[in-house]
């Protein structure tokens, strides 16, 4: 018989904390014996074990192929999180990421010796460059967030040789919460935005606020709300004319890339997603890869390194006596993340130019249709088309008793990742809904009839229903009350 | 097109359900002056095996370590990867989910990390460690940060034996932050008085254990002489190998531990993405920038994690935030997670004794050269060589033999005097003929 | 009785003598929910009428707490850091966050008194 307490149930399975499993005598990996030689530890010899498991290398594989199947990933299904472009990662950027003379390659090995890497990150710059409409790409920055920080610098700099560093940076309320916590670290006093009735930011309140103390004006476009901002060209002619600079969140790319140049719309600075637009994957947080793309009034202020063409080859200009300009320092250790960049640049290369125009028209069709299908039964914040996500509130969830948090939780257990819940804070209850390119229209089918039958399950009043949910999944909804006021964050014996 | 869901019959029939004729009236919002019309000047699509190719021969043009007695470190380390780890973080389910944000469907990445934060909370000898960073450089910035926030202070005072590039992203933070990073000069020799730069301005000071030049040191007066100023220690460690012999920041009073995880689980690959390590005292953890897994009960009262203490975060408290962070290094840090498991706790402090007698063995081969010296009295897989001509050119030199032989000083350090000075690394993966490889090949070049 | 007045930002000062029991109120709580911590001035600050003296955090959302009048922090309520619910089950008793004196009464005339905080709190829903 099963006994109840231990959990498993088919193919639903539970399985303890590492640390639960350890076995005194096993190992997980063999190594050679011990040369002699002399302490050299001047002293300094750790004196008491460190704690931790023992196992050998099945139970090692079993443990971590048991939490495996307690995830959901865009592997296993559509995963629509709006503002994260959940698409399909393809393997061919892993098995060349790890090709002999890629991964295992030393970042201080001489510049000689690792020419062909070089090329790979100028290559990978060079279609940023050509996809952007930009002059230059500070490839190093490690995620989106890290590059908005690293742009925002590039802009100080900039001001700052024209001696005039300036206070403030305004950031419309839409913006995801990333822009005013990297304008600040940047130094710069925040200044919300407001939106119009159409979701876009308003014009005239932007420009009321301009005046010389704006450095610039953080823009994501498509902005949050999964709408282009159709006054961007009157919104940039506006800054540069107080002399400030246009930066542009590039969270939502995809709707753009291989269609619409960012340069070519007056913005001076963007950063990439590579694990957004470009394919590689988000591995449940990170890696992520974050180039940021310059105006050639920001180009000389790019973080070091730049990886330079010296006659015959390439060169790594790892300090600012080795460049022209007055480049920033490190953000980073190292020259960026260059596995990410190998994954990228496949991508883009299998896609090709042609290919990654039809990547956002697909994503932008793919939104729009789900915007046409469900709109009407679900309530969409507003009117289309929309570009690669589409966005309601929960004004179809009124007087139903249900949550979108609650709605949320009934999509798992028929089986689909939810949507970005109560992102933005514009509207009230938002579902933010991406699907991305890669879905057939048969998926997208099943998916919107599914919320469709949800919204009418709502209104027939079963929100007892909605508020037990979910229940086929591993675990049910989790206490955070609990896990905040008493924090747990380690094992302990 | 292979990555792409939708067939030209599924766009035909969106487009009707739509109401549109075709997917530029779909784009009606950007201005028309905007649209490109033509096409990219972008090569079009390939197939699988012609972009293969094309990336074989890039990589062609690198001198593999793997192919070459290589002795490479000063902050990235090469060292065996079990094969079970490249394969379970191949797992679409590790490699292709998001951040857990519903932690329902996301219970194995969040226990992994709960693990994760443990074993990094056991090797420092801290209380309490996060989710993970971007790397051991940014971790050290945001360690730093986190210092200025405790202590309500504006200047830091950085060891000179920090390595270059973590020391540069302090300064890069310094400048627009506004505060003071207070940079002591390269010491190879030692002899640096760190106390001595305490004051009631200072956050905190930030030394590197083994530091640059592989020298190891006691920290417990120093952390001692911080607390009474009211400043933290912070210290960094570039080789966690280390951590399996060396008595751990922790137990020397560190405050903040910040180091950098790629040498377990993770490639060296030519600079990242590798996995940043930030563990505190639990009295300091709201202070704590980054993502942390906490444990809880679902609804039945069974165990179960979830992301917690959130409001520190930037999606909730935006400017007010403790960092801007928003992604962390989660597939590194679970392959950092599956190999230290492999080691346990067997494996790993065999790993580094034997890093640690590797090195010990071809220190002295090489100081045993004429005209070579050796700085350190105390290292684990790391030293510096003093060599009779500047050790750029000796490793371009060594580079034509076909050996990887070590960094030179002036490569991070240019213009500081350092020109002779090479650090070398040892790790397990040397073959058993590279020792004598490299140490025949020096005396080559130095004849 | 005590005076009590309340702000616009949803705090309440009890005066006792020369010196104000501050909180939020049971309004504040309700929206707030579940509270998870609060972050308490030091002991001495010195605080200005509306400015920034304090942090009440719940799961999702972090709120700042304002001082309704100036003076100098002279006691923190030390049970909240074991047991930052009491803000939830006793808002404007036992969950009380900081005492501080108050260096100009007048201040007080510009609060609200229960009456009108309840009108005030009415007309926002």
């Amino acid at each position: 018989m099963i006994r109840p307490e231990e959990g498993n149930r088919g193919l639903r399975l539970e399985e303890p904390l590492i640390f639960e499993l350890d076995t005194p005598g096993a190992v997980g990996v063999d190594l050679p014996d011990i040369p002699d030689a002399p302490d050299r530890l001047g002293g300094l010899a750790r004196n008491g074990p460190i704690g931790l498991p023992r196992l050998s290398e099945p139970r090692v594989v079993r443990h971590y192929t048991r939490l495996s199947r307690m995830n959901y990933a865009i592997d296993s299904g559509i995963y629509p999180l709006g503002s994260c472009t959940m698409k399909h990662n393809p393997r061919l950027g892993e098995r060349l990421a790890r090709l002999p003379g890629l991964g295992d390659l030393h970042p201080l090995q001489p510049d000689s010796t690792a020419q062909g890497a070089l090329d790979l990150i100028d290559a990978c710059a060079d279609w940023l460059r050509a996809l952007t409409g930009m002059p230059a790409v500070a490839m190093s920055p490690a995620a989106g967030a890290h590059g908005e920080l690293t742009g925002l610098m590039c802009i100080r700099a900039a001001l700052e040789a024209r001696g005039d560093a300036r206070a403030k940076v305004l950031v419309p309320e839409s913006a995801h919460g990333t822009n005013p916590a990297s304008a600040r670290a940047c130094g710069y006093a925040v200044e919300s935005v407001p939106a119009d009735s159409s979701g876009r930011v308003d014009l005239a309140a932007l420009t009321d606020r301009l005046d010389p103390t704006v450095a610039g004006v953080m823009i994501t476009n498509p902005n949050t709300c999964g709408l282009f901002e159709r006054d961007i060209l009157e919104m940039a002619q506006a800054v540069h004319a107080e002399g400030g600079f246009v930066y542009c969140d590039g969270a939502n790319f995809n709707a753009l890339v291989g269609r619409v140049r960012p340069g070519d719309l007056g913005i001076d600075c963007m950063h990439l997603n590579l694990h957004k637009t470009f394919a590689t994957p988000h591995g449940g947080g990170g890696p992520g890869s974050g180039p940021v793309a310059l105006s050639a009034d920001l180009a000389p202020f790019a973080p070091l390194p730049w990886v330079l063409r010296d006659g015959g080859g390439w060169r790594l200009a790892e300090h600012a006596s080795a460049v022209g300009g007055s480049p920033l320092g490190r953000v980073k250790g190292f020259h960026g993340q260059f596995g990410v960049f190998v994954r990228a640049l496949a991508y883009m290369a299998s896609l090709g130019g042609d290919g990654l125009r039809k990547v956002a028209e697909d994503a932008v069709l793919s939104a729009n249709y789900l915007l046409a299908r469900l709109d009407g039964t679900m309530t969409a914040s507003f009117p289309g088309p929309c570009m690669h996500e589409c966005l309601f509130d929960d004004r179809f969830l009124r007087g139903t008793g249900v949550t979108t948090l609650d709605f949320a939780k009934a999509m798992i257990d028929a089986g689909v990742h939810p949507m970005t819940m109560y992102f933005p804070l514009v509207v009230h209850g938002a579902l933010l809904v991406e699907p991305t390119e890669s879905e057939s229209k048969e998926t997208l089918d099943r998916f919107a009839g599914l919320m469709l039958r949800l919204a009418e399950r709502a209104r027939a009043g079963d929100a007892a229903w909605f508020r037990e949910a979910p229940v086929h999944t591993p675990r049910r909804r989790l206490d955070e009350t609990r896990a905040a006021r008493q924090p747990v964050l380690r094992w302990t014996p | 097109m292979r990555y792409l869901g939708l067939t030209d019959a599924d766009r035909r029939a969106m487009l009707d359900a739509i109401g549109v004729g075709s997917v530029d009236d779909l784009f009606v919002d950007v201005p028309r002056a905007a649209w490109l019309d033509g096409p990219l000047d972008l090569p079009g699509r390939r197939p699988e095996p012609a972009v293969e190719r094309w990336f074989v021969e890039l990589a062609e043009r690198n001198l593999s370590p793997a192919r070459a007695p290589s002795f490479l470190g000063a902050g990235a380390y090469r060292h065996h990867v079990p094969a079970a780890v490249d394969h379970l973080i191949q797992r679409g389910e590790f490699l292709t989910s998001y951040t857990p944000y519903q932690p329902e469907v996301s219970q194995g990445t969040l226990q992994s990390l709960f693990e994760f934060q443990t074993q990094v909370a056991l090797l420092t000898g801290m209380d309490v460690a996060n989710a993970s960073m971007y790397d051991g450089a940014t971790a050290t910035g945001e360690a730093v940060l986190m210092a200025l926030r405790v202590t309500r202070r504006r200047r830091a005072v950085i060891s000179g034996g920090l390595h270059p590039h973590y020391r540069e992203v302090v300064a890069t933070h310094a400048r627009f932050h506004g505060f003071a990073a207070d940079p002591g000069d390269p010491a190879p020799q030692g002899g640096e008085d760190l106390a001595a730069r305490l004051g009631d301005d200072c956050a905190c000071v930030v030394v590197q254990n083994p530091d640059l030049f592989g020298h190891l040191r006691d920290y417990s007066a120093l952390a001692e002489a911080c607390h009474a100023a009211g400043a933290l220690l912070v210290v960094a460690v570039t080789e966690v190998v280390s951590l399996g012999a060396v008595r751990p920041p922790g137990a020397m009073g560190a405050d903040i531990v910040a180091a950098e995880g790629q040498s377990l689980g993770n490639a060296t690959a030519f600079g990242g993405p590798h996995v940043g390590l930030f563990a505190t005292r639990d009295s300091l953890v709201r202070q704590m920038p980054g993502r942390l897994s906490g444990q809880t009960e679902d609804v039945d009262g069974r165990r179960g994690w979830v992301l917690t203490l959130n409001t520190r975060e930037q999606h909730i408290r935006r400017e007010k935030a403790t960092s801007n962070i928003c992604t962390n290094s989660g597939l590194c840090a679970l392959a950092f997670s599956i190999h230290l498991a492999l080691l346990g706790e067997d494996g790993f402090t065999r790993l580094a004794r034997l890093n640690h007698a590797l090195a010990a063995r071809l220190a002295d081969r090489l100081a045993a050269l004429p005209g070579v010296s050796l700085l350190n009295d105390a290292f684990f897989n790391e030293f510096t060589l003093r060599l009779p001509k500047p050790a750029a050119g000796v490793v371009e030199a060594l580079a034509e033999r076909g050996v990887l032989g070590g960094v030179p000083v002036a490569r991070l350090l240019p213009g500081a005097g350092l020109d002779d000075l090479l650090l070398v690394a040892v790790t397990e993966t040397v073959g058993e003929d590279d020792p004598g490889r490299l140490v025949a090949a020096l005396a080559e070049v130095l004849a | 009785m005590a005076t009590v007045k309340f702000s616009k930002d949803h705090e309440w000062i009890r005066v006792e003598n020369d010196e104000g029991v501050v909180g939020i109120t049971d309004y504040a709580q309700t929206q707030l929910g579940d509270v998870v911590f609060v972050e308490l001035p030091d002991v001495d600050r010195v605080l200005e009428a509306g400015s920034e003296a304090a942090v009440v955090e719940s799961v999702k959302a972090a709120s700042e707490v304002y001082a309704p009048v100036s003076g100098t922090v002279t006691a923190v309520n030390e049970d909240l850091d074991g047991d930052p619910s009491l803000v939830n089950s006793s808002a404007e008793d036992g969950g009380w966050f900081f005492r501080m004196t108050i260096s100009d009464p007048s201040e007080l005339d510009g609060l609200m008194d229960r009456d009108a905080y309840r009108g005030y709190v009415e007309g926002l829903d």
